[in-house]
């Protein structure tokens, strides 16, 4: 009895990312216009209104700043860029690490967890004024990473606990029948499951990063951190120089999301709604 | 020798009994179906034998050694109603993972994957995705995995109770063909009559409230069983056989008193 009949299968999804993103580029269309509209009609309404240049500058000011500072730039902002991207890297793994301690021994769950849900409620920037005496008197970087770290490290933990505790329990049979230990339990299902959730935490962490490392330069640090370049030009009334800063942190926030977003796309191509 | 042996097994959740004094001996290749309404505890009964579930009372022998052992030494293979398969693993991978856990060399899995995919007849679908078969294709991926280390029992429960009438009768001939190309011993939990009287070699027929063996009825059809086995008048005896069975065991269930978790909330 021949009952293979291929009638009801789909295609296994084949090529790479390129091939994701070219498929793509038309759904990306209606994004693109929106965008470019959206610029088009700021400058025009600051030229048409007459609008000051210290209350908004057009964005043909700001982009010919960007481009004359460039060098400048570029050097605060991968400096800013360094301290998220480190206390992103430390906060995630960190709250990987202790996710996975608190969902093997689950009393020390549901000891700890209410705090970290509590702790996810707090508007943790508010300690970096403390972070910076804490560290050098902020000016070093290591005073960023730890509150771009401390940001990061609750919704990566509260994420990837879900993640790991939301494991199907016809799942945990299956290993069960095979006599699986703890280890294998984690390493072939409890980390899959959450994997999706993790992405998701990392995500959440990427924006994060970047506002702990500009916020704490807001509250002190050295002439080559992006956040203080944009407090010190609006200080001193060079307005097209601030939102020339400003720009450049929201395009390496944007960079470390898409990042993860393409790291997720890599991880999870096994799963229906990224393979579709 | 019997590969199953269970005595005087009850289970209660509770104030609620599942299962009463179920004495059942089962030999080296038979082929066992469980049948009775919902709630009559065979899946519990089959958990039970697989060691997923402990029983209140009583004793479970696995191929001469206590449930717990078997399990840890993988005795049986078991599947599930939903295929439980892995979205993050392949087909191929799927099958592997008790051979895995089992540390089987990666070549000799592949060589059994190959040979498993054969069997149940899904050769060239290695690579896909479990979400990209149908759920037919789906179980008999599931009974692949379950057979790939050779265990000599196979649990498996209400495993065709999702799938549609045609699907489902097409499955029971593949388990039939797998059954004695691989001489294994199988219990099979079941809510259909006629597919318990189709496979079996002896249907055991339960009631529920609480759960308890009411007959157990041999099944004398002519092996092997084939699509015309259907049309036979001995399978239509049969069929009433087992049905005046489970009908004789739900009017013992109403005339049962009420269970306690009633009196309780009362």
């Amino acid at each position: 009895m021949t009952s293979a009949a291929p009638v009801a299968v789909q295609p296994v999804p084949r090529g790479g990312l390129g091939k994701l993103v070219g498929r793509r580029l038309v759904d990306w269309l209606p994004a693109a216009v929106v965008l470019v509209g959206g610029i088009a009609a700021w400058q025009g309404l600051v030229v048409a209104l007459h609008v000051q240049q210290f209350l908004l500058p057009k964005p043909s000011s700001i982009a010919t700043t960007f481009w004359n500072n460039r060098s400048e730039l570029w050097h605060a902002g991968w400096f800013t860029f360094q301290e998220a991207l480190g206390g992103f890297a430390i906060g995630s793994s960190l709250a990987i690490l202790v996710a996975l301690v608190l969902a093997r021994w689950r009393p020390l769950s549901a000891a700890l967890l209410p705090y970290a849900i509590a702790a996810n409620a707090i508007p943790i920037i508010a300690f970096a004024p403390i972070a910076n005496q804490w560290f050098a008197g902020g000016l070093t970087k290591s005073s960023k990473i730890f509150i771009a770290a401390v940001l990061c490290f609750f919704p990566v933990l509260v994420n990837t606990l879900r993640g790991l505790t939301s494991v199907r329990p016809q799942d945990l049979e299956l290993m069960h029948s095979y006599a699986a230990g703890q280890v294998a339990i984690f390493r072939r299902v409890r980390i899959p499951t959450a994997l999706p959730f993790i992405f998701s935490g990392l995500k959440v962490a990427t924006v994060l990063a970047m506002i702990g490392a500009v916020v704490g330069e807001y509250f002190g640090g050295t002439q080559e951190q992006l956040g203080v370049l944009i407090l010190d030009r609006t200080r001193i009334f060079q307005f097209p120089d601030a939102w020339a800063g400003i720009a450049l942190a929201c395009l390496l926030g944007i960079a470390l999301y898409v990042a993860v977003s393409i790291a997720e796309w890599l991880a999870l191509r096994w799963s229906p709604s990224t393979s579709a | 020798m019997s590969v199953v042996r269970i005595e005087g097994v009850s289970k209660r959740f509770g104030n609620v009994t599942a299962l009463e004094d179920i004495d059942v001996s089962i030999a080296e290749g038979e082929f066992v179906s469980l049948i009775g309404p919902s709630g009559c505890g065979k899946s519990t009964l089959l958990r039970i034998i697989g060691d997923l579930i402990q029983p209140t009372d009583g004793n479970v022998v696995v191929n001469g050694k206590p449930a717990r052992k078997a399990r840890i030494d993988r005795d049986y293979g078991i599947v599930f109603q939903d295929p439980v398969l892995y979205d993050w693993r392949t087909v191929a991978k799927n099958v592997a993972l008790p051979l895995e856990m089992a540390r089987w060399s990666r070549q000799k899995r592949a060589a059994r994957v190959r040979e498993m995919l054969e069997l149940v007849e899904l050769t060239g679908f290695e690579d896909h995705r479990p979400w990209q078969l149908s759920g037919g294709m789906q179980q008999r991926v599931s009974i692949a995995r379950a057979l790939s280390f050779d265990p000599a029992l196979l649990l498996m429960d209400e495993p065709f109770g999702a799938l549609d009438e045609m699907t489902r009768e097409r499955l029971n001939m593949e388990v039939l063909r797998i059954w004695e190309q691989s001489g294994s011993t199988i219990v099979f939990v079941t809510h259909s009559i006629a597919e318990a009287v189709f496979l079996s070699t002896r249907v055991v027929v339960m009631s529920a409230r609480p759960g308890r063996i009411t007959s157990v009825i041999p099944i004398d059809l002519p092996q092997p069983r084939t699509a015309s086995t259907r049309e036979e008048p001995r399978f239509f005896e049969l069929v009433t056989q087992v049905r005046e069975a489970l009908h004789l065991g739900s009017d013992l269930d109403r005339t049962a008193p009420a269970p306690e978790t009633q009196e309780a909330t009362a």
